[in-house]
């Protein structure tokens, strides 16, 4: 007789489902001002509590608490609350027109505001970022044109990809975002590669590359983390775990015994767990990440939680697999309510600034999308020319593309 | 960078003997002293000067910062290097062996390959990848393939394949200099010497071969430019890599007067040579060491049939390695060696 009970296998799920309030206690969020500040040149093992942890500095009543609350000036707080609040409208205007077919598809960072703009803040002008498709942010807080942006979208004449890329897959060089991966996160090794001939031409200039929770079970990630210790490179490596990819909760990517942060300590680099939902936060360890990079002390990891509150694109449907109050009731909150209120307690912003604030920016961005539509939308057709799609497959067109373009009559 | 007071002639130029490992170094050579964009990793490439000693000396001469050993992880190399394209460097980076490139493939094929394209020329990958491929040296079925079909089939990347040291090194700096990312697969068979699939006669060194002659400065073979190592006039031998050797072996021993094509470039290739000269002879033997089936043999039988057809006397061959694995032990039974070769030169001339 087998002394054992039989086997069985481990399949982890999610506090709530539909009908099942989630129990957010899995979080383990910290109260404000509690995590300590190293040093910048930290031994990377003495970050393994902060990996676990939760450095938060904004408290629930708004006020910035402990050694993290950084020096901040008001104009950059301004700063951070009009982009994300553009980003946000943004978004919710881009998903009204791809309802009404004027693009094929769109993505909404809807909850996760602060992770990109407060850490591109944070990030000079120069600095090179390798995003996912969920830091449209940087593209905000970097003042991409709008016009620009929305010519992607509608994937129309003036689209600078051509037509050739799905809507948000935008591409920059000079806004420093690097051309979007469908792939997801084949960037993070990339934007580390980068990061050492940075390094390598011995110039200032740093990278910072984003994935999301999901992706953290591919072998890209545990690559980008190898290369980014073994060599030091100047790179911040940012998580984004809101929670959820597509319909897999986030313990099924591997975070219910760990943190993701957690395994940049084995990996030999200082490492963080960050409320993401928290501007001010976000700033004060992404300037700090940034400072250590620029100082020759390497990499940093730093996992970034917060709430995919929107559907994962407009081709998903959350209410099939997570309750429908589940971001209400997200205990890290709202990242633009948190830094409002922060600003009002410190008498630099109040409700009809807020509104003014909402109203200019929606004016911004109706200008830009009518200005975008008048070069047409995908729905009309009017995209750029078929024959084109045989341009930039190589540097020169060699002959059997030259052929083939023919055939295509176009 | 100013380069005019540099010979890029190579006829003008100091030449010396050189094997396949030495060209391809003076290749890395010329071009890391030439354009301080040329990096150079991969396993065990720094310190040691590699596996095969093609980078041996380099991380002396140009430090650590752009000669270096990397961690065992394919997917990083190329993945690392793409990043550092998009900075602006030029890396060149070495696979162990091309049987282990595999990890690697999502950053060839999805990512150094439709960079460009995809952000609609803002952003680059000129990246070299090198790889020993090929069979010959009892390396079994993980140190013998020859994948260069799972590249040529990918839009956006260069494959190209030398066969002897003085295409080695003008291809290699031809490739370093492209803007594009190129696969730079060298048979590892042919590294010390030329090899005509006679493996039971002693070892022939690069000493007596004309092609061992290397100009020690910089110069280029142009990328997508097929070479007649043999003219002919009776049938025409597409190749490329160390079956070039076997081929050219295969037509003496036979006294066919075969015109053999060495390939160089596998994709994007030199088709009018191969058409002109298909056109002249009337008659197409391909042979490749890579398995049969689905390779790149079937692809330039497809051009051959599309663009020669009524110029043909007789069906095109196809002689390759077998759709097996490559086997340890009966290595010379599965290698398209002479025998093979000259058969199917004997069969396509006798239709």
């Amino acid at each position: 007789m087998n002394p054992h009970e039989p086997l069985r296998l481990h399949v982890p799920e999610p506090t709530g489902r539909p009908g099942c309030q989630t129990d957010f206690s899995y979080l383990r969020a910290a109260p404000a001002g509690h995590a300590r500040k190293p040093a910048l040149d930290v031994d990377p093992k003495a970050t393994a509590g902060l990996a676990v942890g939760m450095v938060r500095v904004l408290d629930e009543q708004g006020n910035a608490q402990g050694p993290w609350a950084p020096s901040i000036a008001p104009g950059i707080l301004h700063a951070g609350l009009k982009a994300m609040l553009k980003t946000r409208l943004f978004d919710a205007r881009m998903l009204t027109a791809q309802r009404q077919k004027k693009m094929s598809f769109y993505m909404q960072c809807l909850g996760e505001e602060a992770v990109a703009c407060a850490h591109t803040l944070a990030l000079n002008a120069d600095d090179m970022c390798f995003p996912t498709y969920r830091q449209q942010g940087i593209l905000i807080t970097r003042q991409m044109p709008l016009f620009e942006m929305i010519c992607q979208l509608f994937s129309n004449a003036r689209d600078p990809l051509k037509g050739r890329q799905l809507p948000v897959m935008y591409s920059n060089k000079a806004k420093g975002f690097f051309s979007l991966s469908g792939n997801l996160g084949t960037q993070f090794v990339q934007g580390v590669g980068w990061a050492m001939a940075s390094a390598i031409r011995g110039d200032n200039r740093i990278a910072s590359a984003w994935i999301g929770d999901g992706f953290t079970a591919e072998t890209d990630f545990h690559t980008a983390l190898t290369f980014a210790h073994v060599y030091r490179a100047p790179v911040i490596l940012n998580v984004v775990n809101n929670q959820w990819a597509i319909s897999s909760f986030q313990h099924i990517a591997g975070g219910e015994a760990t943190t993701f942060a957690g395994r940049g300590v084995g990996s030999g680099i200082a490492s963080l767990r960050v409320d993401g939902n928290d501007f001010l936060a976000v700033y004060a360890v992404s300037q700090w990440a940034a400072e250590r990079a620029r100082h020759n002390y390497g990499p940093t990891l730093i996992e970034w939680v917060t709430y995919r509150a929107g559907p994962h694109s407009t081709s998903d449907d959350p209410s099939k697999y997570r309750p429908a109050d589940d971001w209400g009731r997200f205990p890290l909150g709202d990242p633009i309510a948190r830094l409002k209120q922060h600003l009002i307690n410190l008498g630099q912003w109040d409700e009809a600034r807020h509104e003014a604030l909402a109203v200019e920016l929606e004016q911004e961005i109706i200008a830009a999308t009518k200005a975008a539509e008048q070069h047409g939308t995908l729905g009309d057709g009017s995209i750029a020319s078929a024959a084109t799609i045989f341009e930039d497959v190589y540097k020169d067109m060699p002959a059997h593309l030259r052929r083939q373009r023919q055939q295509m009559g176009a | 960078m100013n380069v005019a007071c540099e010979p890029s002639q190579p006829n003008e130029q100091a030449t010396q003997v050189m094997t396949m490992v030495q060209a391809i170094r003076s290749a890395l050579d010329v071009m890391m002293a030439r354009d301080e964009r040329v990096v150079a990793f991969g396993e065990d490439v720094g310190y040691f000067g590699g596996v095969f000693r093609c980078t041996e000396g380099l991380q002396a001469k140009y430090g650590k910062q752009r000669c270096f050993d990397t961690p065992i992880c394919e997917s990083g190399i190329v993945g690392t290097a793409i990043g550092m394209g998009a900075y602006g460097l030029h890396p060149v980076v070495e696979i162990q062996f091309a049987d282990y490139v595999y990890p690697a493939y999502d950053q060839l094929a999805s990512e150094a390959a439709r960079l460009r394209h995809r952000s609609a020329g803002e952003f680059t990958a000129p990246i070299t990848v090198r790889m020993p491929c090929g069979g010959g040296i009892y390396g079994g079925q993980t140190h013998s393939q020859s994948p260069e079909a799972i590249f040529t089939q990918v839009c956006g990347l260069r494959t190209v394949m030398p066969c002897n040291p003085y295409d080695a090194k003008g291809l290699l700096i031809a490739s370093i200099e492209c803007e594009d990312p190129v696969i730079f697969l060298e048979p590892k068979r042919l590294y010390n010497g030329p090899f005509d699939g006679h493996h039971e006669r002693p070892v022939t060194p690069w000493a007596r071969h004309p092609q061992a002659a290397v100009p020690e400065g910089y110069y280029q073979v142009p990328l997508d430019s097929a070479a007649i190592v043999r003219p002919g006039a009776a049938v025409t031998v597409i190749t490329y890599g160390t079956t070039v050797h076997v081929a050219l072996c295969a037509a003496s021993e036979t006294g066919i007067d075969a015109e053999v094509i060495d390939l160089r470039s596998l994709w994007p290739l030199d088709l009018d040579t191969l058409v002109n000269s298909v056109r002249k002879t009337g008659r197409c033997v391909i042979v490749h060491e890579a398995t049969l089936s689905c390779g790149l043999g079937a692809e330039l039988l497809a051009l051959v049939q599309e663009h020669c057809f009524y110029h043909l006397e007789a069906p095109v061959e196809r002689v390759a390695g077998w759709d097996t694995p490559y086997p340890h032990a009966q290595e010379w039974a599965y290698f398209p060696g002479p025998g093979r070769v000259g058969a199917a030169l004997k069969r396509v001339m006798e239709a």
